[in-house]
């Protein structure tokens, strides 16, 4: 096997994101065509849509994932997930993203073909489409290669009334599946800890599990999904904003064998660890079989475990059941959690 | 003050600088994979349990005894159980299929 | 079934607790431990009169100052990339951490092996690769390791920055000083894999202390503390241990070698514990070369102790977190003042994160540990 020979390879340039006739050819080669939709086709400086009548939800997101490409994704699938599932979650049915690229000079095409390709699909998956966007070219800094702004806006359900005063004790909370993977697979692609896994990252849009979750009928209270700051960053918040307590089963949590051992090896605490494709759901204790049911048959949720409830004791707390039998406080993560050796 | 975590050499082989980081040694944590260096553990072979810390293998280890003090090692045992349970039973419905 | 062999250690440790009749003072040397004794919630299981207390276990709470503050001004450099261990990058030096310079431009790198930053060493001789070398007896080996392959190699771009610190004479000097009452110490799993049992016995010989050496699963640690006032109760002072699958008496031999061919005991600063006489190592002279300091030409400087942080009595177990006037107003996570709250294994990081922070009646927050 022949070492690959790079030096010819094209590569984004500044003058690609000049606005002249190289940004045109950039955008009708390898930008448009995997993405072509009504919408973004005629591109145009604005998409134009019907607004439907009720309440609209907009959200925005800037993806910054190094490396670009990990087991599991790339920037560009984490970029229209994140997207749709905050929209997801608000709740609402996600409709269309706009997309802003800010490539770094020297970025190989062969990538941004890749990654474009991988958001197209995704918002194919998703139901979405990619209405609007904007292209511009940097010159060559940190070697991030690329960063992805998103703007998205979806149609708010009818008939849902999420509130935080809604939520009280009493009320189950349960978890679409396997926790922590996206954090640890991002991890093992990271130069300096690099290491082969099973670990894929769960990278996936939830707007379909989601809805078959408002199917059943059930009195969906709260919905999130547990990105930076994982499993604990989500149940903090909500015990905070909701002045209840939580009680969390450790044993219940569901986490694959792969995930535990290899949180053991960075010394990370799984409940800390990113997801990008779980959602985590307050329902209450008489829909709680219901939802867990229309989960387990999305492909998204085989795994959802009920992992807790919440109580009336004061002051607020999440509090972890731990395996072991015992009792300690679950808190927000302070910031990135880094792999520990001593 | 020390992470130490049990996983099992999937495979050994020659460093080429053997005096000094020993052979390495593919290691395996239920589906994670890392290369350890075997130097403080010489006698450490193929299928054997190591406990490794920073890249290192420090203590051959007993399997039953890991087991035991390990208990989520028994977690990937059931999975792979439940696995194999599937596959003898799907073999079993298509020979009954011939 | 796990639960019911954790339950049933602590009926048993319940059970021993009672027929003792008094309080009992329990010390362990290990962040490792600190940390897992929250993380499984194994004191909300012990008897209330059954104390435990941390000791100098967190290496990286025990680098000094000026340690930071040398690896700070080698990150600065523009032809310098600094590897380390992740626990070191939120420790903060006099001008900051190296996380903090890391967002100034400095080249950082996290690694999981000392011989990952040989590796890098190799693959880009343009630059100097300088590996902060921090931790006990159980990382000082592959430090050893990674200086005997880069000599060997006849790397010149490969340079280590030593703070490896030893447990033993630590815990001889806080015996020494005899400041707080011990009834035994749980000791250091992994240290002891590398050094083995028989390497404690002074504690039991000089200072008549119940010590047994225990590994980090639940099971392992409520095991341990089991043993200590099981010996607490027959008036015994012996050495125990019960992670034989991992540690032997004479420890690992293998090991042991490596770190004597390279290093050698010499006095180390511990922070805000002063210097302690062969507690940590340094190069030994066939391999200066590989010595950051010395081809820097740095050294490193004295600590500064911030007025109110009592980190030291932390660090020695004289003080609980909660007793600092600091903890948990000036000295969180977010913001810490000294390295007990910095490192996710230090005393009062552990109690913070894991405790929990309620208003007293006077209206100050006090940490209450289930």
């Amino acid at each position: 096997m022949t070492a690959r020979d790079t030096s010819n390879e094209e590569q984004i340039l500044i003058s690609h994101g000049g606005g002249g006739e190289m940004t045109r050819r950039l955008l009708a080669e390898h930008i448009v065509p995997p993405l072509n939709n009504e919408l973004l086709g005629p591109l145009d400086d604005s998409a134009i849509m019907p607004i439907a009548a009720g309440r609209l939800a907009f959200t925005t997101d800037a993806f910054v994932v190094q490396p670009l490409a990990f087991a599991g994704g790339d920037i560009g699938r984490l970029a229209v997930c994140g997207t749709v599932n905050d929209l997801a979650v608000a709740p609402a049915i996600p409709k269309a993203l706009s997309l802003a690229l800010v490539i770094e000079e020297g970025l190989p095409i062969r990538v941004l073909d890749t990654i474009v390709e991988s958001i197209a699909r995704t918002a194919r998956e998703a139901g979405v489409v990619i209405a609007t966007g904007d292209t511009k070219v940097v010159e060559h800094r940190r070697g991030d290669g690329l960063i992805i702004t998103t703007a998205g806006i979806g149609e708010m359900r009818d008939g849902v009334e999420f509130g935080l005063e809604r939520i009280g004790s009493g009320d189950v909370v349960i978890v679409s599946g396997r926790i922590a993977e996206h954090g640890l697979a991002v991890m093992s692609a990271r130069e300096g800890l690099a290491f082969d896994t099973e670990l894929e990252s769960d990278v996936a849009p939830l707007n379909h599990l989601i809805g078959r979750l408002f199917e059943t009928g059930a009195d969906i209270k709260f919905l999130r999904d547990p990105t930076r700051g994982g499993l604990a960053g989500v149940l903090a918040d909500l015990a905070e904003d909701t002045g209840c307590s939580i009680e969390l089963d450790e044993d219940a949590v569901p986490l694959s064998p792969v995930a535990r051992h290899t949180a053991e090896l960075l010394g990370l605490d799984p409940l800390t660890v990113a997801n990008e494709g779980k959602v985590v759901i307050v329902v209450a204790e008489r829909d709680a079989d219901r939802v867990l049911k229309a989960c387990h048959a999305d492909p998204l949720g085989q795994h959802a475990a009920i992992v807790g409830r919440l109580t009336e004791t004061q002051p607020p707390l999440v509090e972890l059941l731990t395996r072991a039998g015992g009792r300690r406080i679950v808190q927000r993560p302070h910031g990135e959690e880094l792999p520990r050796i001593c | 003050m020390c992470l130490a975590v049990p996983g099992k050499i999937l495979e050994v082989r020659s460093s080429g600088e053997e005096q000094v980081v020993g052979s390495l040694a593919t290691v395996d944590f239920q589906g994670s994979r890392i290369e350890v260096s075997l130097a403080f553990t010489p006698e450490a072979k193929q299928g054997d349990w190591v406990l490794v810390h920073a890249g290192f293998a420090l203590n051959v280890l007993d399997e039953e005894e890991a087991m035991e003090t390990w208990k989520y090692l028994q977690e990937a045992d059931v999975a792979q159980l439940e696995a194999g349970a599937e596959e003898d039973a799907a073999a079993n419905r298509a020979s009954q299929a011939d | 079934m796990k639960q019911q062999s954790t339950q049933e250690l602590a009926n048993r440790i319940a059970d021993v607790s009672q027929q003792l009749d008094r309080s009992v003072q329990l010390m362990e040397v290990c962040g490792t431990h600190t940390v897992s004794l929250f993380r499984n919630g194994i004191r909300s299981m012990l008897p209330a009169h059954v104390k435990l207390v941390s000791g100098p276990g967190c290496p990286v709470c025990v680098t000094s100052q000026g340690y930071i503050d040398v690896a700070c001004e080698l990150a600065q450099r523009t032809n310098v990339t600094i590897c380390t261990y992740g626990d070191m990058v939120r420790v903060p030096g006099r001008a900051g951490s190296l996380e903090q310079q890391r967002a100034r431009g400095a080249n950082l790198r996290i690694v999981y092996s000392a011989r990952d930053a040989v590796r890098m060493a190799e693959q880009d001789r343009d630059r100097d690769i300088v590996f902060l070398a921090v931790g006990f007896e159980t990382t000082a080996p592959a430090t050893a390791a990674a200086v005997d392959e880069a000599n060997r190699k006849g790397l010149k771009n490969f340079f280590v920055l030593m703070g490896h610190k030893l447990v033993m004479p630590a815990m001889s000097a806080l015996l020494s000083a005899g400041d707080i009452p011990l009834d035994g110490f749980l000791l250091p799993g992994h240290v002891s894999v590398v050094i083995g049992v028989r390497a404690y016995q002074p504690i039991v010989d000089v200072y008549h202390k119940p010590c047994v050496v225990a590994g980090f699963e639940p099971e392992q640690m409520l095991l341990g503390i089991l043993h200590l006032l099981e010996q607490n109760l027959r008036g015994e002072a012996k050495l125990d241990n019960v992670y034989r699958v991992a540690v032997t008496d004479e420890g690992n031999v293998a090991a042991l070698q490596a770190i004597d061919k390279v290093l050698e005991p010499a006095p180390a600063v511990w922070r805000a514990m002063g210097s302690i006489p062969e507690s940590g190592l340094e190069l030994r002279a066939p391999y200066q070369r590989f010595d950051a300091l010395a081809h820097f030409g740095l050294k490193i400087g004295p600590d500064y102790d911030p007025p109110g942080c009592r980190c030291g009595q932390v660090i020695q177990g004289k003080v609980e977190p909660a007793d600092c006037p600091l903890f948990g107003h000036e000295c969180t996570p977010a913001k810490p003042i000294g390295p007990c709250m910095v490192s996710s294994e230090g005393t009062c990081a552990a109690w913070y994160k894991y405790g929990r922070i309620i208003p007293n009646a006077q209206g100050n927050k006090e940490t209450q540990l289930r």
